[in-house]
């Protein structure tokens, strides 16, 4: 189907792709069986302006919007969403800078984020602070002209191989979600540290930590925002970064699509390749229908959060909801048509499947999802009478 | 520094065939790319100029579409794109080649290193780096595999042999061609590329760069095709015998056979 994009975004698709078809696939599988950070991949992207998308020109970067993101993510998604995580986390972690950085804040951080000189890091979840972010226990205590943080967050990605990580800690407890802020912690900074790297089921090839906050003493001017915003920011970082997971969700279910139906006209039983049976085709066409669809809904969502409306968590959400269910029932089904083949490592579709999954649970569960849609139809209704 | 990357615009050997029964070359819907060596010319002219500074100039001989691959160049991280093109240059062979690009080189000013691709995948000569340089008159280095060293004075070079390397340094002004096992060539960045679609590539016809008109084109071009013909595939082959003098005379004798 034609999205109507524009050049720059074909631009952004083509480079994205040649990274993938290059750099990624080739080597996805390697990544995958060592658990291996894909930093040569990173700086061939850095190298591409990949990570200046996001970052407004001013800073060196293409002052791009969530659709520019949402085609990069997609390809990349395509080769390996372990890699795309790792990219994806990079540029959530610099957007509560963007969103609410001061002026110093943002020259000091974005042209090194833009370049791809410097990754990022997005630190909210902890042991008991997951879909429920208010029971987040860090905190930043201000001591003369440094904030002292403890606490320890856990599950972060690119922990250990970033340079900068914005993270939320309570400042106030007594204000309740009024009184969580958002800070930038630097790699090297004393008593902050990180734990070692989680095994995980799948998107092996990126990094998942703890980040511990021992006595951590960090300058004043680190606070994002004013004091007691970190919820807001949070939010908004979340509305506009879900569509890039949505995106992730696209270019596995399109390349799950692609194995099974080569592997449909190539295998041959009973004398016809399998894609000349019914039921293989109407598996391949439900997979076929479903990826669009996810698709129109993303680009559609991502258009509509590049308009900058006052209101878009409905939309955010309802995007990383349906893509990536889908992604995660594509997967599956390509993993069926290619029957023994397809549970094998030896083919991609194994590896595609265990990679889905997560992104049914990061960057808030597929059910707090369709709970802010939930609630955001309860708003609605009750100015909406049913004869409109 | 200054460096000249020379590149060519050729039919993408994936999808090139030959009419089985004029052996002309089936032209038609075949795309065209940046000649493959050159990609690896103009990386290594990018390395070297982040390394030393200075500027890259892409310059080619060809059609207008040939803006293609010099817009390619630019999107990879090239500063300037310069196309040498007439009517009076078809029909050129190596020979005429090289005294365009020489002529136009001397148009273009002041240089240090001159890179080439080590052939193109068309013609497969190879012959157009060498004869380049002579005619401007500096040192070459074929079938460079590796730039050890680079300083501002002069380059340490890897040059592959069928049993191994040569190691050679070279002062400047001097040309070099390139094989594939130099580097890597980068995926073109966004902002090379929103460059590359921007920028004014200067264009030279044969009385810009003072060409006279029977070294260019078919009038300078010694080389005639008598005939062009797909070979026939074949399992077998001959062992020729006896002395050196004596296996070419038994060679060229069973090559006439095919003329």
């Amino acid at each position: 189907m034609d999205y109507f994009l524009s050049e720059e975004q074909k631009m952004i698709v083509e480079t994205a792709r040649q990274i993938t078809n290059e750099y990624i696939i080739p080597h996805r599988a390697a990544l995958d069986e060592q658990d291996k950070f894909p930093r040569t991949i990173l700086n061939a992207m850095a190298q591409a302006d990949l990570f200046g998308i996001p970052v407004p020109e001013e800073f060196g970067g293409f002052g791009g919007g969530c659709l520019d993101i949402v085609l990069a993510l997609e390809q990349l998604g395509r080769g390996c969403i372990g890699v795309g995580t790792a990219f994806a986390a990079s540029s959530l972690g610099i957007y509560p800078i963007l969103q609410a950085g001061s002026q110093e804040m943002r020259e000091r951080y974005l042209p090194d984020a833009a370049a791809g000189k410097k990754f990022a890091a997005f630190g909210l979840t902890e042991a008991n602070a997951g879909s429920d972010a208010s029971g987040i226990q860090t905190t930043a205590v201000l001591d003369g002209d440094e904030w002292v943080v403890n606490g320890t967050k856990q599950w972060i990605t690119n922990g250990g191989e970033a340079q900068i990580y914005t993270i939320v800690a309570i400042t106030d407890r007594s204000k309740g979600p009024r009184g969580a802020s958002m800070l930038v912690v630097e790699e090297g900074d004393p008593g902050f540290s990180c734990g070692p790297k989680e095994k995980k089921m799948g998107i092996r090839a990126s990094s998942t930590t703890e980040l511990i906050f021992k006595d951590c003493r960090i300058p004043k001017d680190r606070l994002i925002g004013r004091k007691g915003t970190g919820f807001i920011t949070i939010m908004k970082t979340l509305d506009s970064s879900r569509p890039g997971i949505a995106a992730l969700g696209l270019g596995l279910a399109q390349a799950a699509l692609d194995e099974a139906a080569c592997y449909a006209k190539q295998r041959v039983q009973f004398g016809k390749p399998i894609i000349a049976f019914q039921a293989v085709q109407h598996m391949l066409a439900d997979m076929a229908i479903q990826l669009e669809a996810a698709r129109a809904l993303v680009y559609g969502a991502a258009r509509h959060i590049d308009a900058h409306p006052q209101n878009m968590s409905k939309v955010s959400s309802m995007c990383k909801v349906f893509a990536t269910d889908m992604a995660m029932k594509v997967a599956t089904d390509a993993v069926q048509v290619m029957g023994g083949y397809g549970y094998m490592r030896e083919y991609p579709v194994e590896k595609m499947m265990r990679d889905a999954k997560i992104l049914q649970i990061y960057e808030g569960t597929n059910q707090i999802q369709r709970n802010v849609v939930g609630q955001e139809l309860n708003k609605e209704y009750a100015r909406v009478s049913v004869n409109g | 520094m200054k460096i000249i990357v020379c590149i060519k615009q050729v039919l993408d050997a994936k999808d090139v065939h030959l009419d089985p029964v004029t052996n002309n070359l089936l032209r038609e819907g075949v795309p065209s790319i940046m000649n493959p060596y050159d990609q690896y010319a103009v990386e290594e002219a990018v390395r070297l100029k982040e390394l030393l500074g200075g500027e890259v100039t892409v310059l080619s001989m060809g059609p207008p579409q040939a803006e293609d691959v010099l817009r390619q160049a630019i999107s990879c991280g090239a500063d300037h794109a310069v196309l040498v093109s007439d009517r009076a240059f078809a029909g050129a062979d190596t020979w005429a080649t090289s005294y365009t690009l020489a002529m136009a080189i001397q148009a273009i000013g002041a240089f240090e290193l001159i890179l080439c691709g080590k052939q193109a995948i068309d013609g497969d000569t190879a012959q157009v780096g060498p004869s380049l340089a002579l005619r401007l008159g500096i040192p070459f280095v074929t079938c460079v595999q590796k730039v050890r060293q680079a300083t501002d004075s002069g380059l340490i070079l890897e040059r592959m042999m069928d049993d191994g390397y040569d190691v050679l340094s070279v002062d400047y002004p001097a040309l070099l061609t390139v094989v594939k096992d130099i580097n890597k060539p980068r995926v073109p960045s966004l902002k090379g590329k929103m460059r590359a679609k921007k920028i004014e590539i200067r264009k030279l016809t044969a009385a810009d760069i003072g060409a006279d008109p029977l070294c260019i084109g078919l009038p300078g071009s010694p080389t005639q095709v008598e005939k062009v013909f797909s070979p026939p595939v074949r399992s077998q082959h001959t062992v020729f015998t006896g002395s050196i003098d004596e296996q070419i005379d038994q060679l060229i004798d069973s090559l006439k056979a095919y003329l």
